[in-house]
């Protein structure tokens, strides 16, 4: 098995605050991190490796220092990674950053056919879920998305059954290799980085990919290629908390009668 | 020695624990070409690091030349004040030079989630293996010489010729490998640290500066509370580092908290305006090692350099720590690179280490303090009855009332006597001073 897994890195967001008068979010001397569920489709596809054989290549798009995500994810049991960077990417949008991703994935695919791409759900940062599916579309790959566990993996047949987290209950899908997923985090645990895979990491040096090197369409990339614009970014209005109706000062009993007072008083006793 | 079942990562040195002292040590070493692993605890170096904290250069600069371009510095110094305090007064005296406004600067503050960042980014670049987020557990040893670390990874041990140990004030490795007894707690003081914020603007204006000057402000007296501790207020850029230490020993037997010391400082009328419509912005605490000469555990053995806090290599007189930590983490590299160069790796090549401390400012500085941590100890009214005597008698000097000034003095001088402390305990103070001083 020839995997490529994706992966982004971002600003820790339970770390970053909103702007009160700009509404912008501070991004300012926050840590950036490995989308959390990224390092689920990691090790998801180390474990693939680990039972099927294979490689695992990471790639990810961003600025020269997204290679610390990549070498994480060599530390996690990536064999390989890739960095995708040019200046002339800045300011893409899932639109475009699919299209890159996607003409990254085809070159590697033409120096070794890829079976599988394995993808978090969302990026912790913009949430949009978008990137994964517009890179299936566009390489015509079988499209997976909310995979929460691989049951079978058919190498010679070509097929993967896995089963999908839905609103209510799993869904399990068969399909065609060379697929794609996207991964929750409820797949796996992550696991914690033997040391020699940490000392691999240490100095590990990723390929580079750039503008040129992919021969991309400038047209496609970068802002000219991102037909998306933010309106406007809000925080959610708080919601108001619940009312305490008891507290330490009274017995069980009494609060037990004051929950009921106030039910039958709501009417919804 | 199980040689062939070592799985060989070829590494000549580990350093343990990436603060300044790990750190120097690391760089040092990578410098020299040298294959080294550098592993912290921390998600990245600094993390949970904590100081007052004043960075002094010149030490800093005899591992990285002109670091002052690059750093994550806050501000240089220009002015170094002192408080000694009394429940409602407060004498103050402070040093201000124009010398300390120009490069190279003497002495910086910083936050050491930054620097320490920086500093091992340095490490890293110049070679070292950085290994973060991993825990050292235990020494590996064989037939009585360190060979090596285990870590809390899987397939977590490693090997080298020559381990530096720099995990900072608790260093579990040094006891566990006997060099330290368990640490009675006379010797330790706890520093407890707030972040507060505040406009560049106010601090310029508060404590007189310019662009990036900075001053710091030492504090005595009445944050003590009878016991022994000290206070700190720093400038940095857009934030006030406002702190205190107080030995572990006293502060365990008055029951109070070390929050409850710091909010008492941060009340006191002089220093309350200073903070003034700050923000507080992180809470930090951790321990200094204060035993100074005579609590330092036994400095190598075989295959073994201690450095920095784990050393207890801490001035506390004259608020020395990190730059202590960097000297001796470089001394120990340089043992390193001597025992390498000649392969020898046993007690007597380590030894060589102690040659260097003695020959450098450390061990003499701290040599030449060895009684002071003792005699402190012994005399907390140094911290509470003296500052109150000062602060009376100028309170009575300065206050206009029609009294004769001859018959002001004996009051000055019959009150202390009287009421503070006895003529002969206070000349027994003043001659044992002098002595612990050196
Ligand atoms: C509140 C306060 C104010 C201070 N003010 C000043 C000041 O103004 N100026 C000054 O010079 N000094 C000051 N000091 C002292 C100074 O901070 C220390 O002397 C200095 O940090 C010692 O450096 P070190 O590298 O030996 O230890 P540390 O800085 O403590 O570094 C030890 C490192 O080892 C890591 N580690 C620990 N155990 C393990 C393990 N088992 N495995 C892996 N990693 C491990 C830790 O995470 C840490 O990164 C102050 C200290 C405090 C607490």
């Amino acid at each position: 098995m020839n995997i490529v897994v994706c992966v982004k890195q971002v600003p820790d967001t339970t770390q970053v605050r909103i702007h009160a008068e700009t509404n912008t979010l501070i991004r300012e001397g926050i840590p950036s991190i490995v989308n959390p569920y990224d390092i689920h489709a990691v090790e998801a596809a180390v474990a693939v490796k680990e039972s099927a054989g294979g490689r695992v290549t990471a790639i990810t798009m961003g600025p020269p220092q997204a290679r610390e995500a990549l070498k994480e994810a060599i530390s996690l049991g990536a064999d390989d990674a890739v960095l995708i960077s040019d200046r002339a990417f800045a300011g893409s949008d899932t639109l475009a950053t699919g299209y890159i991703l996607s003409e990254a994935i085809r070159k590697l695919h033409s120096e070794s056919p890829v079976d599988l791409i394995i993808c978090g759900k969302q990026s912790i940062d913009g949430d949009t879920a978008q990137v994964g599916p517009g890179i299936a579309q566009r390489l015509g790959f079988t499209q997976l998305t909310y995979v929460i566990k691989i049951t079978e993996i058919d190498a010679p047949g070509r097929r993967i059954v896995v089963e999908r987290q839905l609103e209510r209950g799993h869904q399990v899908v068969e399909g065609r290799l060379p697929a794609l997923l996207t991964v929750v985090k409820e797949m796996n645990e992550a696991r914690y980085a033997p040391l020699p895979n940490l000392i691999k990491a240490a100095k590990y040096e990723p390929r580079l990919f750039d503008l040129a090197g992919l021969g991309l369409d400038r047209s496609q990339i970068g802002l000219k290629g991102s037909p998306t614009t933010v309106r406007r970014i809000f925080a959610p209005t708080p919601r108001a908390g619940g009312a305490i109706i008891a507290d330490q000062s009274q017995t069980p009993a009494e609060a037990a009668r004051l929950l009921v007072e106030k039910l039958q008083a709501d009417r919804l006793l | 020695m199980a040689e062939t079942a070592r799985r060989s990562d070829g590494f000549d040195v580990i350093v343990v624990g990436a603060g300044p002292a790990g750190t120097a040590a690391a760089y040092t070493l990578a410098k020299a070409g040298i294959k080294v692993a550098l592993i912290e605890r921390g998600v990245y170096p600094g993390a949970k690091n904590v100081m007052g904290g004043v960075m002094y250069s010149q030490p800093v600069g005899a591992i990285i030349p002109n670091f002052w371009d690059e750093a994550p510095l806050e501000r240089h110094i220009i002015e170094q004040q002192y408080q000694i305090l009394s429940p409602d007064s407060a004498i103050s005296g402070k040093h201000r030079s124009t010398q300390y406004a120009v490069q190279p600067h003497n002495r910086y503050t910083v936050l050491r989630a930054k620097f320490d960042a920086w500093f091992a980014g340095q490490a890293d670049a110049a070679g070292a293996y950085l290994l973060t987020n991993t825990v050292v557990t235990d020494p590996i040893i064989d037939n009585g010489r360190v060979i090596g670390v285990s870590t809390d990874r899987p397939d977590g041990d490693l090997y080298a010729n020559v381990v530096i140990v720099a995990d900072g004030v608790n260093s579990l490795i040094a006891e566990k490998l006997g060099l330290r007894p368990v640490i009675d707690t006379v010797n330790m003081a706890l520093a407890v640290k707030e972040i507060v914020a505040l406009p560049r603007g106010k601090i310029e204006d508060r404590f007189n500066l310019e662009g990036d000057e900075g001053a710091t402000i030492d504090i005595y007296g009445e944050v003590a509370r009878g016991m022994v501790a000290t206070g700190f207020i720093y400038t940095n850029k857009d934030s006030l580092s406002v702190g205190l230490g107080v030995i572990l020993k006293d502060l365990v037997k008055s029951g109070l908290t070390p929050y409850e010391l710091l909010d008492g400082m941060k009340n006191h009328p002089t220093i309350k305006p200073l903070l003034a419509g700050g923000e507080p912005r992180e809470y930090l605490a951790h321990m200094i090692p204060e035993g100074g000469y005579q609590a330092m555990p036994k400095l190598y053995s075989d295959g073994v350099l201690i450095a920095g806090d784990a050393a207890m290599m801490v001035n506390g007189f004259h608020r020395e720590g990190s730059n202590l930590a960097m000297t001796s983490g470089k001394l120990a590299a340089e043992t390193a690179i001597e025992a390498i160069e000649h392969k020898e790796f046993g007690a007597r090549a380590m030894s060589a280490y102690k040659t260097k401390l003695n020959n450098s400012y450390i061990l003499q500085d701290l040599r030449k303090y060895r009684k002071l941590p003792g005699f402190i100890s012994s005399r907390p009214q140094i911290f509470n009855v003296y500052p109150q005597i000062i602060n009376d008698a100028a309170t009575e000097f300065l206050t206009v009332d029609s009294v004769p000034k001859k018959q002001k003095q004996w009051k000055i001088w019959r009150q202390i006597v009287k009421k503070r402390r006895p003529l002969r305990k206070l000349l027994r103070d003043i001659y044992e001073g002098w002595r612990a001083f050196g």
